[in-house]
């Protein structure tokens, strides 16, 4: 009878140890961004169970990991982010022997700035930032930033701007001509000069919720391609334009951390979103597109076709990955920047 | 037989020693910690460089010109957001204090045995989340929101009236969220108040108004005192309400903090905002209850 119990006893911590060795992976995400089917597919596919937290901004997920102590194995950072965190030891490489599919990245997204070759990181969505104007309401060319930092007067005191410093600055200098980290203080000047007569006519430089569109709070703003997208789908009458200036860029990349508790679950599941029809579970849920080569085929039909996420052909050439400037030329955005939030 | 008592009373408060570190380093340690950042220089993308400078509190209250860095003009705009926060605030306070009034009155004059029903009812919004009170202030106000469709089904105006993203939706906001801290303690107050003394005034001949100025109101003060201080303290450095209903155009001092640990990455000029809203309460505090000890003894005197 001893023996009996001992062994169940043997029995059941052989199985609690089995689960351990299963494990879970611990993701820092932005918030609303992941697939829950995502997550099922994984934990069926590997037992390893995934929880996710949010984050709602760069900085803060910046913050949190600096500080050490955060238990998080999985990242997923914007791309001009991605240097600070890789300068500060914070991401540790892919590992090769588990993370065996890097070759269906997109190979327009393998040789990026950010990180040349793809050593950290993996694509998990990317899109751009432009224009979301109620067509009902004007009837002008969209394709241009004029419409919210020069508005028309059926736009004016309608327009929310999102408060994310590098967008707004970027398109206010490709608007005057000038590159991401101009030092040129003439196109500096008119960027500010531009900014601060444009302020007034802005009704708020908020977030904005994707209802506060379709209710008719706004009706144009600088918004990012898959909400503005969520917008159409609720309210006909909003288009999305490409600001021929030039507008932004931009991809979210998941990174194993360097001190993730959880390294090689991390690794297995960056090599699960490699997969098309897994990184097309993102896409379905986010309304980005994620940058996995042949993913479109499992992508929902609304997807394939929206004019939000197919960038129109002439306009292509206008979108420009973000880059990371010089501390002293952030230093001039922010003060600008600082002065238009006030 | 007094020496060993007095030694023994002298030792028995180092029974309180482990709970008073406690809380000395659970309350000044965090403080202390603003402080000494707001004398470093900002790191590269957020965080502090162990550099000692004073360019944070510089900045606080004046600024160089970004393109010609030796016109230094007086910094306009933190101080716009310093008396608007002030400005609302005391608004908002006035408006809890004219509404609290009345309010803890009707629950202060009931029987005995209801009053705890109304105050239960006074509690209610407490048990709901302040950001979700405010999207529901939102949902009121909002252009196509339940205010503008009956005003403009009635035909009363035209076009909606924008209420959201202005100083007066944030003031709704604040009013609607701080007034039971108000009625509370105005209430607790009026309970103790002695209403004979009420009939001993119409007994004397006093008019409504007299009673009011001259008996009632002097009896809740401490009411209107708590209330104000509960009110007006959490008003100041509110975050929330001018974030949703301000729509981040129309910023507090909670909000300008916040700017500058986030997007602005000058973690100094945030901990030396911080620092300042410290003391600008504090002071305020002291003031106040300096002035009403000297009305106070006035009075008496």
């Amino acid at each position: 009878m001893k023996r009996t119990l001992a062994m169940a006893a043997m029995a059941l911590t052989g199985s609690t140890a089995l689960a351990h060795a299963e494990g879970v992976v611990n993701l820092y995400n932005w918030g609303n961004y992941t697939s829950p089917e995502l997550l099922e597919r994984f934990t069926e596919e590997t037992g390893i169970t995934v929880t996710v937290t949010d984050f709602d901004s760069n900085d803060t997920a910046l913050a949190r990991i600096r500080q050490g102590g955060h238990g998080f194995d999985i990242v997923v950072p914007s791309d001009t982010y991605i240097q600070t965190w890789i300068s500060e030891g914070l991401f540790q490489p892919l590992d090769p022997e588990i993370v065996t599919d890097r070759g269906n990245i997109d190979p327009v997204f393998v040789d990026v700035p950010f990180d040349p070759g793809r050593e950290y990181t993996v694509p998990w969505a990317w899109g751009t930032t432009g224009v979301i104007v109620d067509t009902s309401v004007y009837g002008g060319d969209i394709n241009t930033i004029g419409v919210i930092i020069d508005p028309p007067a059926e736009l004016q005191g309608r327009i929310n701007v999102i408060p994310e410093m590098s967008d707004v600055m970027a398109m206010a200098i490709y608007y005057h001509g000038g590159d991401r980290c101009t030092t040129d203080r003439d196109v500096l000047r008119a960027v500010r000069d531009t900014l601060m007569d444009a302020k007034p006519h802005w009704l708020a430089l908020d977030y904005g919720a994707v209802d506060s569109y379709v209710a008719g709070d706004f009706a144009a703003g600088i918004y990012w391609n898959g909400a503005s997208m969520r917008v159409r789908l609720q309210n006909d009458s909003f288009a999305y334009g490409y600001p021929e200036t030039g507008y932004p860029l931009w991809m979210d990349n998941a990174a194993v951390l360097a001190d993730a508790p959880n390294r090689d679950n991390a690794m297995q599941f960056i090599n699960f979103i490699l997969r098309p029809e897994n990184a097309a579970l993102i896409s379905n849920f986010a309304r980005y597109s994620n940058g996995i080569a042949g993913s479109d085929a499992y992508m929902d039909e609304v997807m394939r076709d929206a004019p939000e996420i197919n960038v129109p052909a002439e306009l292509a050439a206008a979108g420009r990955w973000g880059v990371a400037c010089p501390q002293e030329v952030n230093d001039i955005h922010t003060q600008i920047w600082t002065e238009l939030m006030q | 037989m007094r020496g060993p008592l007095i030694r023994g009373n002298g030792w028995k408060w180092l029974l309180c020693a482990p709970a008073l570190t406690v809380l000395l380093l659970a309350a000044s340690g965090p403080l202390l910690i603003v402080l000494v950042y707001s004398f470093l220089s900002p790191g590269n993308m957020g965080g502090v460089v162990w550099e000692f400078s004073t360019e944070g509190w510089f900045r606080v209250f004046f600024r160089r010109d970004i393109f010609e860095p030796d016109l230094v003009t007086l910094n306009h705009a933190h101080l716009t957001v310093f008396w608007r926060s002030i400005w609302l605030s005391f608004q908002t306070t006035l408006i809890c204090a004219l509404l609290g009034f009345p309010t803890a009155w009707f629950i202060a004059t009931r029987p005995p045995n209801t009053r705890t029903v109304w105050l239960f009812l006074i509690t209610i919004p407490f048990w709901t989340n302040l950001l979700i009170r405010t999207f529901a202030i939102q949902e009121v106000i909002r252009n196509n929101g339940t205010i503008n469709t009956v005003l403009l089904r009635l035909g009363v105006i035209d076009s909606p009236i924008q209420m959201m993203f202005t100083d007066f939706a944030v003031l709704l906001g604040m009013a609607y969220v701080f007034l039971p801290l108000m009625v509370l303690p105005l209430y607790a107050a009026m309970d103790k108040m002695d209403f004979r003394l009420v009939e001993a005034g119409y007994d004397l001949y006093a008019s409504r108004l007299m009673v009011l100025w001259h008996v009632i109101l002097p009896q809740v003060k401490p009411g209107f005192i708590a209330g104000s201080i509960l009110v007006f303290i959490p008003a100041i450095g509110a975050y929330v309400t001018p974030r949703v209903l301000g729509g981040g155009r129309t910023m507090m001092l909670g909000n300008l903090i916040a700017l500058q640990f986030g997007q602005g990455r000058n973690w100094p000029l945030g901990a030396a905002l911080a620092m300042l809203m410290l003391i600008v309460v504090v002071g305020a505090l002291i003031v106040y209850l300096r002035a009403l000890g000297r009305m106070e003894g006035e009075r008496r005197g």
